[in-house]
C-alpha cells in the first residue's frame, strides 16, 4: 500500500480494496420487511374501515325515529262512557285508545270517515305503541279527559323507513309495505310539520319489543351492566389473588405447573362451553333462575378468570426482581413486599389485563345463549335475579328479526356496544397512565 | 509488594484484629442450588466494627455465602444451607429465629442501586414505618434525615426529599440505599459489589462512606476491585471454586499471603 498525502499534509493510509459485505442486500431485506409491516397495517384498516363504514351507515339512522304529533281529544265519551272511573278505576285501563288516535288522525288528514279502507290505512301510520302511551297519560292523570292535547307519538316503523328513504318507492305499490297513499299523506304532515324525526331516546330506555319503532336496548343496557359489575367484582379479586399466590408464594413443583397449564387451557376453551356448565352447574345444580344476569355473570366470570390471572401474572412478573430484593433485605415480609411494593408496580399492567378481559366479556354472546339470557324480555330488571338480556345477545336477536325497520336499530345497537367497549379501553389506557411509574 | 498502600499500614496500626470479638460466625457453611454445590464448609468469622471483605474470581461463592449470612438465600428457589452461623449468641438458621427479625438486624446493600420507585423520604422511611421503630411523624423524619446524613446525602437532597428516589444519579442512588439500611438500625450491614455500577468518583463516596459506616455497623462486602478490598477493609477472605481458601487481616493478605493462590489471584494472574 502506497501512503497517499492529503492536502492538510499529513500523511493518510489508503483505503484498502473494499469488500462486499452484502449491505445492498440487507438494507433491501429491510425495506421488504417494512412495505410488509405497511401492508398488514393497511390491510387491517381497511377492513377496520369497512367495519365502520358498514355498521355506521346502516345503523346512524337508528339513533332518530320518526314521530307524528296529534292533537288529540281525550273524549270522555271513547274513554269512559259511563263515568264509571271514580269507582272502577279497570275502565280506564280497557278504554278504547285506538279509537282516539284513529278520529285524531282522520281529522287531521281530512279523511272520509266512512271510507274504512283509508281510516284504516290512516291509523296503520301510527305505531301500535301509540295507545298504550295515551292510555299511561290518561292513567297518570285522570282530569285530561274532555281536554284537546298535542300528543307526540311514534310512527310506524314502516313510515319511518319511508321518511328515512330506506323503501324503495318506485317498487309497485303492491309490494311494499306504505302504499302511495299513506306516503301522500306522510308528505302532507311532514309539509304541515306533524310529522318529523327526533333523537331516539325509545333506543335506551325501552325493553324489547315486536314492533321495531319500540325495541329498544334498554334491558339489553341494564342486563350488560349487571354483567360487567358482576364480573368485576368477582373476577378482579379471585384473580389478582389467584396470581399472587401462584407468583410470589407458591412452591414451584408438579402440581403448580399442572395449575398454570390448566389456566393456560382454560384461557383457550371456547365460549360455549363455558355456558353448558353454567347451565348445568348454576341452574340444573344450584337452581338459580334462567335468564338472570346473575347467572351470566358467574358463567362470564369463569370465562374472564383465565384472562386476568394470565394478565395479572404477566404484570407480577415484569416487576424488577431488585425491588423484591430490597423489600426483602430492609426485613419486609413476603406479604407486605408484594401489597406495599410488586403490586402498586403491576398496577398497570393488572388493570389493563382487566379491562380487556371485561371487554371481552361484554361482547361475549354464546354462553349467554345457553343460560337462556336470549329471552324476549320488555320490562326492565330491577335485581340481577330478573330476566335481562344483553348488548351482543340484543344484536344477535335483532339480527334475525323479519322487519326492514330491524337492520338499522341492529347496527344502532352494534354501534352501542362499540362505543362501551372504546369507552372501556380508554378507560384502560387512561388508567395505565394514571399508575404507571417510571424508574 | 506495591499493592500495600500507606492508607493500609496505618489502618493496620490503628486495627489490633485479633482482639476484636466476633459478630458472626460462620461453621461448616455450605450452600446448594439445587443439586449443585455452591459452598464447602467454609469457617469464616465476622469480627466487629470491622469491614470485612470477600475476594475472588466470579462463582468462587462469595456472593452466596454474603447472602446466607441474612438469609437471603431463602428467597432462592431450591436453594439449601447447612452448617451453621450466628448472630452474637443466636443460630440464624434456627427456627425460633425470625428472618424478617433477622433482617432487621443484618441489613443489605444490592450490587445495582435498586431504590423504590417513590420519593426519597418514603424510601429511608419504609423500613422505620414497618418495624415500628418510629413513634410519631416528628420520630420518622428524625431517622430520615440522620439515616440520610450517615449515608452523606442529607446535603444533597435535603431540599428534594419528596421528590423521587429514582431521579437521582447512579452513585446517589446507592447512597439511598445504604441510607435506607441504615435507617432500620442494623448491627450488620451486607453490601454486594455496591459500587460495582458506579463510576469512579462515585465509588470513592461510597468507600469514604463504608470507612465512616464502621464505627457503627459491622460490614461484609463482596468486591471484584483487589484496590477497593485494600482500601476499604480491615480484613479480607479470598474464596475460589466455594472454598474459603484464606482469610487475614487486609494488609498481611495483600503483601503476604500465606496461600499461593491467594497470591496468584491478586498479582492477577487468573481471575
Amino acid at each position: 500500500m502506497t501512503d497517499i498525502v492529503s492536502p492538510a499534509g499529513v500523511t493518510v493510509s489508503k483505503a484498502p480494496p473494499r469488500r462486499d459485505i452484502g449491505i445492498k442486500r440487507r438494507y433491501a431485506a429491510e425495506r421488504r420487511f417494512q412495505a410488509y409491516g405497511i401492508a398488514a397495517i393497511t390491510f387491517g384498516l381497511v377492513f377496520l374501515f369497512i367495519l365502520l363504514w358498514t355498521v355506521i351507515g346502516k345503523g346512524y339512522t337508528a339513533f332518530q325515529q320518526t314521530a307524528i304529533t296529534l292533537p288529540i281529544e281525550f273524549s270522555e265519551k271513547t274513554i269512559d262512557p259511563n263515568n264509571k272511573r271514580a269507582t272502577d278505576p279497570s275502565v280506564l285501563i280497557a278504554a278504547n285508545y285506538p279509537v282516539l288516535l284513529r278520529d285524531a288522525i282522520v281529522k287531521q288528514l281530512n279523511i272520509n270517515a266512512a271510507s274504512r279502507p283509508d281510516v284504516r290505512d290512516a291509523s296503520a301510520m301510527l305505531s301500535k305503541s301509540a295507545p298504550i302511551q295515551l292510555r299511561d297519560m290518561v292513567m297518570s292523570d285522570p282530569s285530561i279527559i274532555g281536554k284537546t292535547v298535542n300528543v307526540t307519538v311514534l310512527a310506524d316503523a314502516n313510515v319511518d323507513s319511508a321518511n328515512k328513504g330506506q323503501i324503495d318507492l318506485s317498487v309497485d305499490e303492491k309490494n311494499r309495505k306504505v302504499n302511495d297513499k299513506q306516503v301522500g299523506w306522510m308528505n302532507e304532515l311532514k309539509a304541515s310539520g306533524a310529522l318529523h324525526k327526533q333523537f331516539n331516546t325509545g333506543l335506551f330506555v325501552n325493553g324489547n319489543s315486536s314492533r321495531p319503532e319500540a325495541a329498544g336496548l334498554g334491558v339489553a343496557l341494564i342486563g350488560s351492566l349487571y354483567l360487567m359489575l358482576i364480573v368485576l367484582v368477582l373476577s378482579l379479586p379471585i384473580g389478582v389473588a389467584a396470581s399472587i399466590y401462584l407468583e410470589e408464594f407458591a412452591p414451584k413443583n408438579k402440581l403448580t405447573d399442572l395449575i398454570e397449564v390448566n389456566i393456560n387451557n382454560l384461557a383457550a376453551v371456547p365460549s360455549i362451553v363455558y355456558g353448558l356448565l353454567g347451565l348445568s352447574v348454576f341452574i340444573n345444580f344450584i337452581g338459580l333462575p334462567r335468564s338472570a344476569s346473575l347467572v351470566g355473570g358467574l358463567v362470564l366470570t369463569l370465562m374472564t378468570l383465565p384472562t386476568i390471572i394470565i394478565a395479572t401474572r404477566a404484570a407480577l412478573r415484569a416487576v424488577p426482581p431488585s425491588i423484591r430484593a430490597a423489600a426483602l433485605g430492609l426485613g419486609a415480609s413476603k406479604m407486605q413486599m408484594v401489597f406495599h411494593h410488586v403490586l402498586p408496580l403491576a398496577m398497570p399492567g393488572i388493570l389493563t389485563g382487566t379491562i380487556i378481559g371485561l371487554a371481552h366479556a361484554l361482547g361475549e354472546t354464546a354462553p349467554l345463549l345457553l343460560i337462556g339470557m336470549v329471552a324476549f324480555v320488555a320490562n326492565a330488571p330491577t335485581t340481577p335475579l330478573d330476566p335481562s338480556t344483553a348488548l351482543p345477545v340484543q344484536v344477535y336477536m335483532w339480527a334475525n328479526e323479519a322487519e326492514r325497520a330491524f337492520v338499522e336499530r341492529t347496527s344502532g345497537a352494534i354501534i352501542v356496544l362499540l362505543l362501551f367497549l372504546i369507552v372501556m379501553n380508554m378507560g384502560a389506557i387512561l388508567l395505565r397512565r394514571r399508575f404507571e411509574r417510571r424508574w | 509488594m506495591n499493592m500495600l498502600t500507606e492508607a493500609a499500614v496505618e489502618k493496620a496500626l490503628d486495627h489490633k484484629m485479633s482482639n476484636v470479638p466476633y459478630k458472626m460466625i460462620g461453621k461448616d457453611v455450605s450452600v446448594y442450588y439445587g443439586e449443585k454445590r455452591a459452598l464447602f464448609d467454609v469457617n469464616l468469622n465476622i469480627r466487629e466494627n470491622t469491614v470485612t471483605a470477600l475476594i475472588g474470581p466470579s462463582g468462587c461463592g462469595k456472593s452466596t455465602f454474603l447472602r446466607s449470612l441474612n438469609r437471603m438465600n431463602d428467597t432462592i428457589d431450591g436453594c439449601r444451607v447447612t452448617g451453621k452461623i450466628t448472630l452474637d449468641t443466636d443460630d440464624i438458621y434456627d427456627p425460633d429465629i425470625d428472618v424478617v427479625e433477622l433482617r432487621a438486624r443484618v441489613g443489605m446493600v444490592f450490587q445495582k442501586p435498586n431504590p423504590f420507585p417513590k420519593t426519597i423520604y418514603e424510601n429511608v422511611s419504609y423500613g422505620p414505618r414497618i418495624h415500628g421503630l418510629a413513634k410519631s411523624k416528628a420520630d420518622l423524619d428524625q431517622i430520615v434525615e440522620t439515616s440520610l446524613q450517615r449515608a452523606g446525602l442529607w446535603n444533597e437532597v435535603k431540599d428534594r426529599v419528596h421528590e423521587s428516589g429514582t431521579g437521582l444519579s447512579g452513585g446517589q442512588q446507592q447512597r439511598l440505599c445504604i441510607a435506607r439500611a441504615v435507617a432500620v438500625s442494623p448491627e450488620v450491614i451486607l453490601m454486594d459489589e455496591p459500587c460495582s455500577a458506579l463510576d469512579p468518583i462515585a465509588t470513592a463516596k461510597v468507600e469514604e462512606l463504608i470507612h465512616e459506616l464502621r464505627e457503627n455497623y459491622t460490614i461484609v462486602i463482596v468486591t471484584h476491585s483487589m484496590q477497593q478490598a485494600a482500601r476499604v477493609s480491615q480484613r479480607t477472605a479470598m474464596f475460589h471454586l466455594g472454598n474459603l481458601v484464606e482469610e487475614n487481616d487486609t494488609d498481611k493478605m495483600f503483601t503476604n499471603p500465606d496461600d499461593p493462590r491467594t497470591q496468584d489471584y491478586i498479582m492477577g494472574r487468573f481471575g
